[in-house]
């Protein structure tokens, strides 16, 4: 088996347990983002595949050999660090070249791959200076380097853009988006930033509360998310979750939400759990807004955020739950302004009482 | 405009004026009325004579202040490269969250609250050939008791001991301080670089202190240059001016001879001294420095 394969991995801190038995299995040279709100465990797990953590108890291989007991040094890994982590009195060339010299690799070789490096990374004019000398953006590039030298199997990122402004970051995504391709191994990195994941990763793995809540393609976590935590993380605007009673007993179930207003969904009944209180999920493209009184049900605008080619309309029902539908670029719908909302149900999700999603048969 | 800017700068010399006269009242003054002492022939009861350079051509020509000044030079390099030595060890040892370490952290550093007399008397309990603690370890063992305090050869390293063990505690600190200045993540990034324990120690952590390092042997060389309290208290520069030290000389000189000007030329022929080995310490390193 090559690639990364996690098996129940468990870590704990104390008596504060931060991983409770995450199993994972991460392709070659597949592009993995560990995504999920601070404190959720993302960083742990990949501190514990660098080895700077050993985990409590479970498995952690790379192409076959086990590592969870190696030092980080001969895992056959490289991590850029969130901030960077350069050594401060040594210059960019001599950055590069620390792991190269202990691991013992020729001159010849080490001044060759640091050429090449340097020439992908545009930061060959900077490999006689300082980390001090440099902006973030080119120690960015520098912490990068160091890692491609290595030739790793595989590359940890700790949330590689966080550090960097909005213009640069913007860059940067692109930048990785091509070192990946360049490269002949697998990469995970750690991020809270959902765009970020989405844009980036073959597969999103999204961790909350010390597990692994959803493995999958973005289109796939977005379209289909395994629960409420997910639904609620991943998209922006937020998703929205409003409380609701399963009514019909059709072949697709049908809800009822607090107001009245019954929504006629395409999620099979025979896949739901037998109670009937339930949360309905719904996506602002799946809410369009309408005249008063002409929609599935009407509502209260609190917040109008023009977009330019849409308009996002923060709307709340009359039993106070509130959802965000979309109206067209040019709306002229201000706060406090009645509207109705034509509810799309055929595209929206349902979420039983301990959080688990079901979703329409052939999504719309 | 103008008026508002002057204004605005005497505002400035408002602020650290109080730090400046107090500066020039109990540093600058002394220094200078010291240098003017240093060419008088001088008493403690006012007499002044001028004599030029007198006292200085008196110094060039005193084989006992040739001896307290070989005494001082050997007694600071007896004890200031393996103070900064073991207290390096120490803090790199320390240097962690436990328990245990925090408890070593306060040890290390109650001896530096003693005062010189009260460590004297420890080390005079530890040193005395008779009854002393070393002499019962020798006895005990059959052997004779080593007269440390007596003994020319070995007066000196006993002074040094006894400040060894007095000083650890504030270069430990200030070791500690700069080890925690370095952040974790670059040990970390070495880990990942596969840096064994001495390389990283050496590639990383050394260079990481420099600065502190610098200051410590700064700061001890010029305080070892000025011991006293230990040779006074243990052995009175005795046996035989053996472990006489230039303060001491100078002491015995102002207070026991009276002749205050010579005392005073030789004071400034030790902050001389003092001066020419710091700035030759810090011109060594931070040389270095630039040509990395």
């Amino acid at each position: 088996m090559s690639g990364l394969e996690l098996v129940d991995v468990r870590k704990s801190y104390g008596s504060t347990p931060v991983l409770d038995g995450v199993s994972l299995s991460v392709g070659p040279r597949e592009f993995i983002a560990f995504l999920g709100p601070s404190g959720s465990g993302k960083s742990t797990l990949l501190r514990l595949i660098a080895g700077l953590e050993v985990p409590d108890s479970g498995a952690i291989s790379l192409d076959g050999r086990r590592i969870e007991h190696l030092p980080p040094g001969e895992r056959g890994v490289a991590m850029v660090f969130q901030h960077y982590a350069l050594y401060p009195h040594m210059t960019v060339r001599e950055n590069l070249a620390f792991g190269l010299h202990n691991a013992g690799t020729a001159r010849d070789e080490i001044a060759a791959r640091i050429d090449q490096a340097a020439a992908v990374l545009e930061i060959d004019a900077l490999l006689e200076r300082k980390p001090g000398q440099l902006s973030g953006g080119q120690r960015q590039r520098v912490a990068i380097g160091r890692a491609i030298v290595k030739q790793p199997r595989l590359f940890l990122l700790d949330e590689p853009l966080s550090n960097l402004d909005a213009a640069l970051r913007n860059r940067t995504r692109v930048e990785l988006a091509q070192l990946r391709r360049r490269v002949e191994a697998g990469v995970i990195m750690v991020t809270h930033d959902q765009a970020e994941a989405m844009t980036l990763a073959d597969r999103i793995v999204v961790i909350n509360e010390r597990r692994i809540q959803q493995v999958g393609a973005p289109l796939e976590v977005y379209a289909r998310p395994a629960n409420a935590f997910v639904a609620g993380f991943v998209g922006s605007p937020a998703i929205a979750l409003l409380p609701a009673t399963v009514t019909g007993s059709g072949v697709h179930a049908q809800v009822r939400l607090a107001g009245g207003a019954e929504v006629q969904t395409r999620v099979p009944c025979a896949v739901l759990p037998p109670e009937r209180e339930v949360r309905l999920g719904l996506r602002p493209e799946n809410v369009r807004v309408v005249a008063p009184g002409s929609g599935t049900c009407d509502a209260e605008t609190i917040l109008v955020e023009r977009l330019g080619d849409r308009t996002l309309i923060y709307a709340q029902l009359a039993g106070g739950e509130e959802l965000t539908a979309i109206d067209e670029g040019t709306s002229a719908l201000r706060i406090g302004d009645r509207v109705g909302l034509a509810i799309d149900g055929g595209s929206a999700h349902i979420f039983g009482g301990d959080g688990t999603g079901y979703h329409a048969e052939h999504p719309a | 405009m103008t008026a508002a800017h002057t204004a605005r700068q005497w505002h400035g010399y408002a602020f650290v004026g109080p730090f400046l006269l107090v500066y020039a009242a109990i540093l600058v003054a002394p220094l200078l009325l010291g240098i003017w002492i240093s060419l008088h022939r001088a008493d403690l009861f006012g007499r002044r004579e001028w004599i030029g350079l007198g006292n200085y051509a008196e110094a060039l020509a005193d084989p006992v202040l040739h001896q307290s000044i070989v005494n001082t030079l050997v007694l600071t390099l007896l004890i200031v490269p393996p103070l900064t030595l073991i207290a390096l060890l120490l803090a790199l040892a320390l240097n962690r969250a436990t328990r245990l370490a925090a408890v070593l952290r306060g040890v290390f550093f109650s001896s530096l609250v003693l005062s010189v007399t009260i460590v004297t008397l420890i080390w005079r309990f530890i040193l005395t050939p008779d009854a002393g603690l070393i002499a019962e370890a020798l006895e005990a063992a059959g052997r004779a008791p080593i007269p440390f305090l007596s003994d020319p050869d070995l007066v000196i390293p006993a002074i040094a001991v006894t400040t060894l063990w007095w000083s650890l505690g504030f270069p430990i600190m200030l070791f500690l301080a700069g080890l925690q200045q370095v952040p974790g993540d670059i040990y970390e990034a070495a880990a990942l670089d596969r840096a064994s324990r001495w390389t990283t120690f050496r590639r990383i952590t050394l260079p990481s202190i420099r600065r502190t390092l610098l200051l410590v042997v700064m700061l001890q060389t010029a305080a070892q240059l000025q011991i006293f309290g230990q040779a006074q208290l243990l052995t009175g520069g005795g046996p035989g001016g053996a472990s006489r030290t230039m303060v001491l000389y100078i002491f015995e000189v102002s207070f026991g001879r009276w002749e205050l000007g010579y005392a005073t030329a030789i004071a400034e022929l030790l902050f001389g001294m003092i001066l020419v080995v710091t700035l030759l310490q810090y011109w060594l390193v931070t040389r270095r420095e630039e040509e990395r």
